[in-house]
């Protein structure tokens, strides 16, 4: 297990190179001057211009720029934000909690439902259920989140008034931040209402940012389900007498679940792509927005930092994920 | 014990939030996150509106309502200048308390030591707060030539401060009233360099002003409650929430649903349904801003100020005015908008005579002319829709042979690229007054030293550069301002620029919302309000 679990951290130190040079690059690439985007309208003297640039350290050759990117961030610096005048990673660690309870709440959502979800429509193949169930799939996975968003927005908002229209709780609410979960730190507030209200304000933009994933997870369920039903020691289990919820449950869903748990893993990178859309609808203050907000303003420092904080993450996701497959296949781990 | 503080603060804070209490908590839905909460290292008004405006004071403030200094409205209770322009003298008003919060308890009043600290530190580059935080830079107090015009700010006594300048300037009283001016506390700033926690200056502030900070949950709500010990009239309402709302059409919602009391920049699009609202009044006021198109006066055919007079001729600014502002502006005839002093209401606009324009480029020699015509990729109150205003005058060329090509950039580039003396066609572009003074738009925008900078048309008249640099020197308004409108008649006979419109500001907020009196400056203040049960 050792083993296998080192040859998979080895796979990390040149992801992780790459993935800091591909966060260098791209906002350079882009045209666009961080200096003249802080000054606006106004303009900057030559003078004032080259004394920012040398302060940003813009003025040195690229590879020393990159060099020297990449060592402070080994040492925990990833730099300062242009804008905010805030080190990157007091920013991240602000607002992340935000984009991780939003996507928790969505995986949670996406695989409470579909899972179930897939099993059903696997085990009553053709059934209307079956149908009814992969044809809703298709949909939530075809849907385009921005013009899903705004449409539960129009209807359950703004029509009926059931649900919040944004951010994370209501205004009145006010208590210290202890966990940067608004759920848990709700509860602990003890206040009344509170965690009721931080749930409801969770209910659309998880619905949104769970579509796809409950969609995918439900048709990959269904799929490793109809496969594993159809080999010969399911059939010799059923032929030993075994009851239905047994054979499905310990004999079938085990052995299904491989291909299920890649994909959920999967996710983690669409999750997070998509809650910067979800973020922008709901005015969720997670970092979706701060990466966007990065990118139009040209803030480099935080365009690298939440590139390789958000890679990082995925990485870290993925190889606990190979990890899992070894402990719940152990033929993955000796091959 | 400092969690326990927060704790405290936080159910003092929720208790009042019961009963009558809650009642007089105003949510105000802002448009943006701000910077930080030290105003003078940025040069957003969102960022201004949550810090300088309910937390600072200055030593000069403008008049509410106006864009005007008054006498005695700000920390300096009166101030002397000499006869010669060059010693500002400030008394300072006693008594003035800093905030007392869970993690600053001040053991004095204001004194001139937190004057000169506030202007030190961005001034002196050994100052240890001239660089208090990485990659902090000091926009402002750099962009209005502070390090050039202040040789020194010396302390008389306690509450005597004196400004040294290197030469005259009449705008320096307004340059005071601006936000980077804002005074900090040198006894807070002391104890945190003291504990090694300077960055924290910008994340928990302490002022002297209307309201008292509390809690910034980034990206989310800032929260404020009344400075009960304020030096001035203290708010009639006991907290302040911001409701950070990116989006205008979801503020718009959340007014409607009552999640939110009053907000700013409203869709153009969506101000009658607010205002068809019984529930809702939406005040509105002009906006100290022009939106305009400016030539690239030092190219062929754009030097020729026949060429720019025939093309300020073609363009129909009416059907601007009605298709991008939705009627929401004014037509503008001059560089600085009519509620500016100095504003020379006597100058015509040129008519818009499609023909007579077709002519006039034909007496200038010009035939089949093609140019760019650029397009903001941004929306800003002095043009919320640059490609829409781009099409309607690429339209009003081709009616006279001109033909135009619409291009844009990503803001960035287009700022950079405009700015360019070889750039070619004419710029959409506009200005937003930071304190009310001409000197603030005719010298940023059209002076000589702008050029090849913000000034997009390149203009440099000698005559105009001389009058706007003659201005500058002298204190008296009134001789002041006839040298403005002398300026303003040479802008109008050398039409560096189509002065496209001034546009209108809204502020939809609910009924229960009075008091509030809105900035010129495009700011946001509430210690005014009240709110009706």
């Amino acid at each position: 297990m050792l083993r296998f679990l080192f040859s998979r951290l080895a796979l990390i130190v040149p992801t992780f190179f790459g993935i800091t040079l591909v966060a260098f690059i791209f906002p350079r690439i882009l045209r666009g001057d961080p200096v003249l985007l802080l000054a606006g309208e106004r303009g900057v003297s030559p003078e004032r211009y080259a004394q920012l640039q040398h302060q940003f350290g813009f003025d040195r050759p690229l590879l020393v720029q990159y060099l020297e990117y990449v060592w402070r961030l080994l040492h925990g610096d990833l730099g300062q934000s242009i804008a905010t005048k805030n080190p990157v990673l007091h920013d991240f660690a602000a607002l992340f909690p935000a984009t991780l309870e939003l996507s928790l709440f969505a995986i949670l959502f996406a695989v409470i439902l579909g899972i179930p979800a897939g099993i059903l429509a696997a085990v009553r193949r053709g059934s209307i259920f079956d149908q009814l169930a992969m044809s809703t799939a298709l949909a939530g996975y075809s849907m385009p989140i921005f013009w899903w968003g705004l449409l539960l927005v129009i209807v359950f908002s703004n029509t009926l008034h059931w649900t919040p229209i944004d951010s994370r709780i209501d205004v009145m609410f006010y208590f210290p931040t202890v966990t940067g979960f608004m759920t848990v730190d709700a509860l602990l507030s003890g206040q009344p209402g509170a965690f009721g209200s931080a749930l409801s304000h969770l209910i659309l933009p998880t619905i949104v940012l769970g579509t796809i994933p409950l969609a995918v997870i439900a048709r990959q369920t269904r799929s490793a389900m109809l496969e594993v039903l159809s080999e010969d020691y399911v059939r010799t289990a059923r032929a030993k007498g075994l009851p239905p919820r047994r054979v499905i449950g310990l004999h079938a869903l085990r052995n299904a679940m491989v291909p299920v748990v890649t994909t959920i893993g999967l996710q983690v990178g669409v999750l997070l792509t998509g809650a910067i859309l979800t973020e922008y609808i709901f005015s969720w203050p997670g970092i979706g927005k701060w990466m966007l907000d990065s990118i139009s303003e040209r803030d480099y420092p935080v365009v690298q930092g939440g590139l390789v904080l958000i890679a990082g993450l995925v990485m870290l996701v993925n190889i606990t994920v190979d990890v899992l497959y070894g402990l719940i296949d152990p033929r993955i781990r000796h091959a | 014990m400092r969690k326990t503080r927060c704790l405290v603060a936080a159910a003092v804070f929720v208790a009042s939030m019961s009963g009558a209490a809650y009642a007089q908590t105003l949510v105000y839905c802002s448009e943006g996150s701000p910077e930080g909460f030290d105003p003078a290292p940025y040069t957003a008004g969102t960022t201004f509106d949550a810090s300088s405006r309910p937390i600072y004071n200055r030593l000069v403030q403008f008049v509410p309502g106006t864009s005007e200094v008054g006498d005695g409205l700000g920390l300096a209770e009166s101030y002397d200048v000499s006869e010669d322009g060059l010693h500002y003298t400030f008394h300072l008003r006693p008594g003035v308390h800093f905030h007392t919060t869970d993690y600053f308890t001040p053991t004095r009043d204001l004194n001139a030591d937190d004057v000169i600290f506030s202007f030190e530190r961005q001034r002196d580059p050994d100052n240890p707060w001239y660089t208090y935080t990485p990659g902090i830079t000091w926009e402002y107090f750099n962009s209005m030539s502070m390090p050039d015009l202040i040789e020194s700010v010396e302390k008389i006594d306690d509450l005597t401060v004196r400004f040294n300048l290197t030469r005259p300037e009449a705008p320096f009283l307004a340059d005071l009233a601006m936000d980077f001016a804002s005074i900090v506390s040198k006894e807070y700033a002391d104890q945190l360099q003291a504990a090694g926690n300077m960055a924290q200056f910008n994340q928990r502030p302490v002022g002297t002003g209307p309201f008292v900070f509390l809690n910034y949950q980034q990206d989310a709500t800032i929260r404020y409650r009344a400075n009960q010990d304020y030096w001035g009239t203290a708010p009639q309402i006991q907290n302040l929430i911001f409701s950070i709302t990116v989006d205008p059409a979801v503020r718009a919602q959340k007014l409607i649903a009552d999640e939110c009391d009053i907000m700013p920049y409203p869709n153009p699009a969506d101000v009658a349904m607010l205002d068809a609202d019984p529930d809702i009044t939406v005040e509105q006021q002009e906006g100290l801003n022009v939106g305009f198109l400016a030539y690239n006066t030092m190219q062929a055919p754009f030097d020729d100020p026949r060429v720019r007079v025939a093309l300020n001729m073609a363009i129909n600014k009416q059907a601007i005015l009605d298709a991008v502002f939705q009627g929401a502006g004014q037509i503008a005839v001059n560089p600085i908008p009519p509620t500016m002093w100095s504003y020379d209401a006597d100058i015509p606009d040129f008519p818009y005579d499609p023909e007579a324009a077709r002519q006039m480029l034909a007496d200038a020699g010009v035939q089949n002319l093609r140019m760019n015509i650029w397009a903001m990729p941004v929306s800003r109150p002095y043009n919320p829709n640059a490609r829409r205003m781009a099409e309607l005058i690429q339209a009003d060329f081709a009616a006279i042979g001109v033909t135009a090509d619409i291009v844009t950039y990503e803001w960035g580039e287009y700022l950079e690229r405009s700015s360019d003396p070889n750039r070619d066609g004419a710029v959409l572009l506009g200005w937003t007054g930071d304190n009310g003074d001409p000197d603030n738009f005719l010298a940023v925008l059209l002076g000589c030293d702008a050029v090849g900078n913000a000034n997009r048309a390149q203009w440099c008249n000698a005559d105009f550069d001389a009058l706007i640099q003659q201005a500058k020197t002298i204190s008296d308004q009134d001789e002041r301002a006839e040298l403005y409108r002398q300026a303003q008649v040479i802008f109008h006979e050398q039409a560096p620029w189509a002065p496209i419109a001034h546009s209108v500001v809204f502020m939809p907020m609910r009924n229960e919302v009075q008091g509030y009196v809105m900035n010129p400056l495009g700011l946001h203040e509430f210690d005014t309000v009240t709110i009706a049960n």
